[in-house]
C-alpha cells in the first residue's frame, strides 16, 4: 500500500495517486491494483481510505444536508427552490411548520418567489429529484444578512477540521455566519464593516482551499483589518 | 452477442452479412443502385445535371452527396431535416469518393470556369438493421458505376445534352468496410442488434489500389492501437470481396 | 461584376530542400501551444487554446437541468457538443448558420470526449460543451478537444483522463505532424487522432486522402507520441493557477519572515 502523490498535492485527472489495497474514496478510481484521481483536486489520505478533494465542482444534494435556495415557484401544495444543483427542489407545505388545512389557501404568504430559506434535504436518490423541508431548529425564511455564493467543493474547507475555520471567523469577525453545503454562506454581523470583513475572509478561503497555514493566514487578515471580535447576538 | 465464435445470426466474426445488389431500378435516375445488407436495405440514385463550378476549382465537376434517414426505414427516424446521424453517413461515402478520386473530374467540365456536369450522389435508406455506412457506400459506387449520362456540349451560349448513353468517367472504386467492438471482440458488419451494444466502431474506405482513403471512429468508448491495425487489415481484405460483388452486379 | 475574379490557387511550396515546412518547422514538430483554463466567468469551466492561428474557446455548463426535459436519460447525464466557427475565423467569411461539416465535428468531438466523463454519477442531466473557433488555421477539431477537456476538468466534472489530441498528414509524400491550413489543403491526406494515454485509448480517429498500410501505421505512430506531449502540456496548465497562487504565498510569506 504506497501512497504515490503526497497528501495535498494538486492533482489533475488520471494522475496516478496511489497503489495497493486503499480503500476507494471521492474523485478517485481504481484501475488493478492502482488508484487515480478523477479530478483537479488535492490529495487526502483518512487512514486506509484515499481520495481527492476537488477544487471546483458543482452542488450534488445529499440527505441531511443543510442548504440555502431562493423560491422561483409557488406551486399548489409547496415551492420550488433553487439550491444551485441540477436538480429543481421542492419544498412541500407539509414539511413546513405551521397550520394545516384550508386555511393554508396562499402558500405565498409564507415564502414568495425571491425568497432566501435554509431548509434540510429530506430525499433525495437517483430517480428523482430532491425534498426539503424546513422543520427543524433555525430553518426557514432567511429575510436579513449578506448572502455569499461560492463554489460547493469548498465548504468543507470553510468550516474546517471540526469547524476549526468558520469557528475561527465567527469569533474574529464578530459575525453570525450559517453555511448552507450548496455553496451558500450567510452572513449577520453587528457592524457592516464586520460583515465586509467576513465576506473578504469567505472569498479568501474559496481562492486558497488548497493551500497550507490557510487558517492562520485569513485570522491575520481579519486582524488586520481592524474588526472587533465579539459574536454578534442575532 | 457472441457464443462459440458464432454471432446471434450465426456468422463469424469477421463475415459480412449476404449482399444483395440490384441495379438500375429507378429509370428517371442516371444511375440506380438497391442493397440489401442483410436486412438493411439502402437505394442511391444518381444524377447528373448541368451546374456550375466553384470559383477555387474552375476546371473540375462537382460532386455532392446527401444521405436521408427516412422515417418508414426504422422507428428510430423523424422527419425532419438530416440531423447528425444522416449527414455523418453522407459526409463518410462522400470521403470515400471524392478522396480516392473515385470520379475523373476533370472530365466534367463543359465550360471552364462557367458550366460543368454536377454529380448528386442521393443515399436513401429504407430499412436500418445496422451498418448503413457500408450498404449506403456499396449502393453510391454502384450507382456511380451503373449511371449512363448523355453527352454535354456547348452550342453558342447554352449547354445541350447529344442524347447517348455514357459511362461516368470512373478512375478508383472505394468500398467501406465497417468494424464494430463488442467487449473485447472485434466484430466485421455490425447488425442493429450488435450495433445497440458496441463501444465504438471503425469505417475504413479502401480503393482499388488497397490505400486507405477515409477512415471514421464512431461510438462512446475508443480503440486500442492494436486493434485498428487489426480493422485496417480486415478492411483491406473484405473491401476487394465487396468491390467485385458491387461492380459485377452494377454494370447492369 | 463588381469583384474582381479570385485568383485561382496555386499550391504553395510546402516542403523546401532542406525539409523545413513553410513555417519553419520540422516534419515531426508541434505548432506552439498556449494553454488557458479558466478564463470565463459565467461557465462552469472553461479553456482557450491557441495552436498556430487557431483560436478556440472551449466552455462547458453542466452538469445541468436537462432543458427540454425528455431528453434526459435516467441513469446518467447527456453529454452534448456544439462545434461553432465564427464567420471570421476563416479566409473567406463563413455563414453563421450550422454547416454540415460543424454538425459532423460536433458528434466526433463528443464522441472522443464521453470514454472518459463519469457521467453516471449525475442521471437526468446535461453536460453541455461548446467549442467556438474564433480562427482557424487547421487542426481545428483536435485544438477543441484539447481545450473541451480542460473545460470539463475545470468545471469540476470527474472523468478518468485527460483527452489529447493531434493530426498527422501527408504533405508532398512525406509524413507531417500538426498540418497547418495550407498544409491540410494542399496535402495528400489528414489524419486527426484523439488519445487517452493510461488506458491506452483512441477516441477519435478520422482520415481522409490517401495513405497505404504503413504510412497509416507510422502516422497514427507519430500522432500518439505528439499526444503524450500535449497530455503533459494539459496537465500543467490545469494545475498552472493553484502552483502560481501557491508560489505567490510562500514567496510573501517568505519576506515577511525576513522583513
Amino acid at each position: 500500500m504506497v501512497l504515490v502523490a503526497e497528501v495535498k498535492q494538486v492533482v489533475a485527472p488520471g494522475e496516478l495517486v496511489a497503489e495497493g489495497d486503499h480503500i476507494v474514496g471521492d474523485n478517485v478510481y481504481r484501475v488493478g491494483n492502482q488508484i487515480f484521481s478523477a479530478s483537479v483536486g488535492i490529495v487526502e489520505a483518512d487512514g486506509n481510505r484515499v481520495l481527492v478533494v476537488p477544487l471546483k465542482g458543482g452542488y450534488i444534494p445529499m440527505v441531511g444536508d443543510m442548504v440555502a435556495g431562493r423560491i422561483v415557484d409557488v406551486g399548489l401544495s409547496g415551492w420550488s427552490v433553487d439550491i444551485l444543483a441540477p436538480y429543481p427542489a421542492m419544498l412541500p407545505a407539509s414539511e413546513t411548520p405551521g397550520p394545516r388545512g384550508p386555511r393554508r389557501r396562499d402558500l405565498s404568504e409564507s415564502f414568495d418567489v425571491g425568497d432566501m430559506v435554509l431548509a434540510q434535504v429530506l430525499a433525495f436518490d437517483r430517480t428523482r429529484d430532491p425534498l426539503l423541508t424546513t422543520k427543524g431548529p433555525g430553518l426557514g425564511k432567511v429575510s436579513t444578512g449578506r448572502v455569499v455564493e461560492i463554489s460547493a467543493a469548498k465548504i468543507p474547507r470553510l468550516i474546517g477540521r471540526k469547524g476549526s475555520m468558520i469557528g475561527m471567523l465567527k469569533r474574529e469577525t464578530g459575525c453570525q455566519i450559517t453555511v448552507g453545503r450548496n455553496g451558500v454562506a450567510l452572513v449577520w454581523g453587528k457592524s457592516p464593516e464586520g460583515e465586509r470583513v467576513a465576506v473578504e475572509a469567505i472569498y479568501m478561503v474559496e481562492r486558497e482551499a488548497h493551500m497550507r497555514g490557510l487558517t492562520d493566514r485569513v485570522r491575520e487578515m481579519i486582524v488586520k483589518a481592524g474588526v472587533v471580535g465579539e459574536v454578534a447576538r442575532v | 452477442m457472441i457464443a462459440g465464435g458464432k454471432r446471434m445470426d450465426g456468422r463469424g466474426p469477421e463475415s459480412y452479412r449476404p449482399i444483395v445488389i440490384q441495379s438500375g431500378l429507378i429509370e428517371k435516375a442516371n444511375g440506380s443502385v438497391h442493397v440489401s445488407l442483410g436486412k438493411s436495405k439502402v437505394l442511391v440514385g444518381v444524377k447528373v445535371e448541368v451546374g456550375e463550378p466553384f470559383p477555387d476549382t474552375p476546371d473540375e465537376g462537382v460532386l455532392t452527396v446527401n444521405a436521408e434517414l427516412v422515417p418508414l426505414a426504422s422507428p428510430m427516424f423523424e422527419p425532419g431535416p438530416p440531423g447528425e446521424q444522416a449527414i455523418e453517413l453522407a459526409r463518410v461515402v462522400d470521403r470515400g469518393i471524392r478522396e480516392s478520386k473515385a470520379i475523373d473530374v476533370k472530365s466534367l467540365v463543359i465550360q471552364r470556369g462557367k458550366k460543368v456536369q454536377v454529380v448528386y450522389v442521393d443515399v436513401y435508406v429504407l430499412d436500418h438493421d445496422g451498418n448503413l455506412i457500408d450498404a449506403a457506400a456499396m449502393a453510391a459506387l454502384g450507382a456511380l458505376v451503373n449511371a449512363k449520362v448523355g453527352k454535354f456540349e456547348m452550342k453558342a451560349d447554352e449547354v445541350v445534352v447529344k442524347p447517348g448513353r455514357h459511362a461516368l468517367p470512373l478512375n478508383n472504386y472505394p468500398v467501406s468496410v465497417t468494424v464494430a467492438k463488442v467487449g473485447k471482440t472485434l466484430l466485421v458488419d455490425p447488425s442493429l442488434e450488435e450495433e445497440r451494444v458496441m463501444s465504438a466502431r471503425l469505417t475504413v474506405t479502401i480503393d482499388k489500389n488497397g490505400a486507405i482513403c477515409a477512415m471514421q471512429k464512431g461510438g462512446l468508448s475508443g480503440f486500442t492501437v492494436e486493434e485498428l491495425k487489426r480493422i485496417v487489415g480486415l478492411a483491406v481484405e473484405r473491401s476487394a470481396e465487396n468491390r467485385a460483388k458491387v461492380l459485377a452486379a452494377a454494370k447492369g | 461584376m463588381l469583384w474582381e475574379k479570385l485568383p485561382e490557387s496555386k499550391p504553395p511550396e510546402l516542403i523546401d530542400s532542406k525539409g523545413f515546412r513553410a513555417d519553419g518547422r520540422r516534419l515531426d514538430q508541434l505548432r506552439p501551444i498556449k494553454l488557458e483554463v479558466g478564463i470565463l466567468d459565467k461557465a462552469d469551466g472553461s479553456a482557450y487554446v491557441e495552436q498556430g492561428k487557431n483560436k478556440i474557446m472551449c466552455a462547458v455548463y453542466g452538469p445541468r437541468e436537462a432543458h427540454p426535459k425528455h431528453i434526459a436519460l435516467p441513469d446518467r447525464a447527456v453529454i452534448r457538443c456544439r462545434y461553432h466557427m465564427a464567420p471570421f475565423s476563416v479566409d473567406e467569411r463563413k455563414s453563421p448558420a450550422p454547416s454540415r461539416r460543424e454538425m459532423e465535428l460536433s458528434k466526433v468531438i463528443r464522441e472522443s470526449l464521453e470514454p472518459v466523463v463519469l457521467a453516471d454519477l449525475y442521471p437526468r442531466t446535461t453536460i453541455d460543451l461548446f467549442v467556438e473557433v474564433l480562427q482557424s488555421d487547421g487542426g481545428s477539431r483536435c485544438a477543441g478537444i484539447i481545450g473541451a477537456s480542460l473545460a470539463l476538468a475545470d468545471a469540476g466534472i470527474p472523468m478518468t483522463e485527460l483527452v489529447a489530441a493531434c493530426a498527422v498528414g501527408k504533405v508532398q509524400g512525406k509524413l507531417a505532424l500538426d498540418l497547418s491550413d495550407s498544409e491540410d489543403k494542399y496535402g495528400e491526406a489528414d489524419l486527426p487522432v484523439a488519445f487517452v494515454p493510461n488506458a491506452n485509448l483512441v477516441t477519435l480517429l478520422q482520415m481522409d486522402g490517401s495513405l497505404t498500410t504503413e504510412e497509416f501505421e507510422k502516422g497514427l505512430g507519430m500522432a500518439l507520441e505528439a499526444c503524450r506531449t500535449i497530455h503533459g502540456l494539459q496537465r500543467e496548465a490545469l494545475k498552472k493557477k493553484y502552483h502560481e497562487m501557491k508560489e505567490a504565498v510562500e514567496e510573501k510569506e517568505e519576506s515577511e519572515v525576513v522583513a
